[in-house]
């Protein structure tokens, strides 16, 4: 039981990698990826949003959605819940912890629209249907490989930009590029635990 | 009603404010929903679809929707089509369903719609917010094909479902990383044929001038 949660943790930190293998949460991966601060706060944003509303949406679909038999509404239920979580986590973190807002804070309103938040939490709470501490260790799990993503992109982002490339290509196509090659690179771990 | 703002919204998000290849938005479908040009197709079909009427409700209710509570509105909005979608899916076409069901409940937070929603439908009569609706799904749904087409090629050696006899096809593991890169190059096509195309245009432009102003001018740079 336990072995099997830490080989889907570890699965879903590498070989399943929520931005290059699952295709989700592209648009902040490729948007706030330019310095490497600036995507450490938004990985430990996303790791942070992402376990909160594992709790929230999990307890919300079993003892909420399931009894009342709405389960076609979990689309909407989610992303309220989620929208809601992120407005009450600003409201906390800019109260008591002036300097984690300053570094977190730009990035938490932008969180509401990463689909890898959603994402997770359909697959993990709907799809899959996961027990509580599972859903909320693989969420964990999950946003730490969104994590480790951006961090790396922006690691090689600082030398893509300065590199002399065809003009065509500045910009979000490197990045692109960048990107398949760091995901053709994430795929080589599928073999470790397979 | 005005013809010229109707062309004008009409043919913007083909390509000027394509939402795939110039704004980069919606990027995560683009890469995951086009493995073939059926798939594609689809997926640019039910974002169309929400699209224009999310876009037609937000601008309905655009006098009615507090200030500060839009977003939220927005997204119990755009979600409620977002269901129409998978339940009529789920319905007609279980197969299909089954292997888009995660990236179609993504739609509510794909963010083309928020985006159109926001700087679009809430300050627009509806009847322009439905074209605009119709022209920015049009312009994902082409960009979609297209990468469709071209990935369906390289990784499986056919064109829409058809195997092509004789065609190299890739194997799976480079199929993993190929969304990234088919899109990355298609964007990089596009930019330059755009590049292109401003400096064709800047070119005319000179050449409007006198003739001795623009063969002077020429000599002199040479």
């Amino acid at each position: 039981m336990t072995a099997s949660i830490l080989s889907v943790m570890f699965m879903a930190v590498v070989s399943d990698n929520i931005v290059l293998s699952q295709y989700q949460g592209i648009c902040p991966f490729l948007g706030v990826s330019k310095k490497i601060s600036s995507a450490a706060g938004m990985g430990f944003a996303v790791i942070f949003v992402m376990a909160v509303s594992a709790v929230f949406t999990w307890l919300v679909y079993n003892y909420v959605l399931v009894p009342l038999e709405l389960s076609y509404l979990y689309t909407m239920a989610f992303i309220l819940v989620i929208a809601s979580l992120v407005q009450i986590t600003e409201m906390i973190v800019k109260r008591y912890s002036p300097t984690l807002y300053s570094a977190l804070g730009v990035y938490l309103p932008l969180i509401t629209t990463n689909c890898a938040i959603l994402g997770t939490a359909n697959s993990a709470v709907v799809f899959k249907s996961y027990a509580f501490l599972e859903t909320f260790a693989v969420s964990v799990a999950t946003g730490v490989g969104f994590l480790f993503a951006i961090i790396l992109l922006a690691c090689v982002r600082l030398k893509t930009d300065r590199a002399d490339i065809p003009k065509c290509f500045k910009g979000f196509p490197i990045t692109l590029v960048t990107a398949a090659i760091m995901a053709m690179a994430f795929a080589g771990f599928a073999g470790i635990l397979a | 009603m005005d013809k010229r703002k109707c062309k004008e919204t009409l043919l913007g998000g083909l390509i000027k404010n394509n939402p795939t290849f110039v704004l980069v938005l919606g990027t995560c479908p683009t890469i995951a929903m086009t493995t073939s040009l059926f798939q594609a197709f689809a997926m640019g079909v039910a974002t169309t679809f929400v699209l224009i009427f999310s876009n037609l409700f937000v601008s309905l209710l655009r006098n009615l929707i507090p200030d500060k509570v839009r977003i939220p509105c927005y997204i119990v909005i755009i979600s409620t089509f977002v269901i129409i979608v998978q339940m009529v899916m789920q319905k007609f076409m279980p197969d299909l369903y089954d292997t888009m069901k995660a990236f179609i409940a993504l739609i509510v937070v794909n963010c083309i719609i928020l985006a159109r929603a926001e700087s679009f439908a809430s300050c627009n009569k509806p009847l322009y917010s439905m074209l605009d609706g119709v022209s920015i799904g049009l312009g994902f749904t082409g960009a979609l094909c297209l990468i469709g087409i071209v990935r369906e090629l390289l990784a499986g050696g056919a064109f829409a479902g058809m195997k092509i006899p004789g065609f190299p096809a890739m194997d799976s593991v480079g199929a993993s990383a190929f969304g990234f890169i088919v899109f990355g190059c298609m964007m990089a096509l596009f930019n330059f044929v755009l590049q292109k195309i401003s400096e064709k245009k800047e070119k005319i432009r000179h050449s409007v001038l006198p003739l001795e102003a623009v063969t002077g001018s020429k000599e002199v740079a040479r």
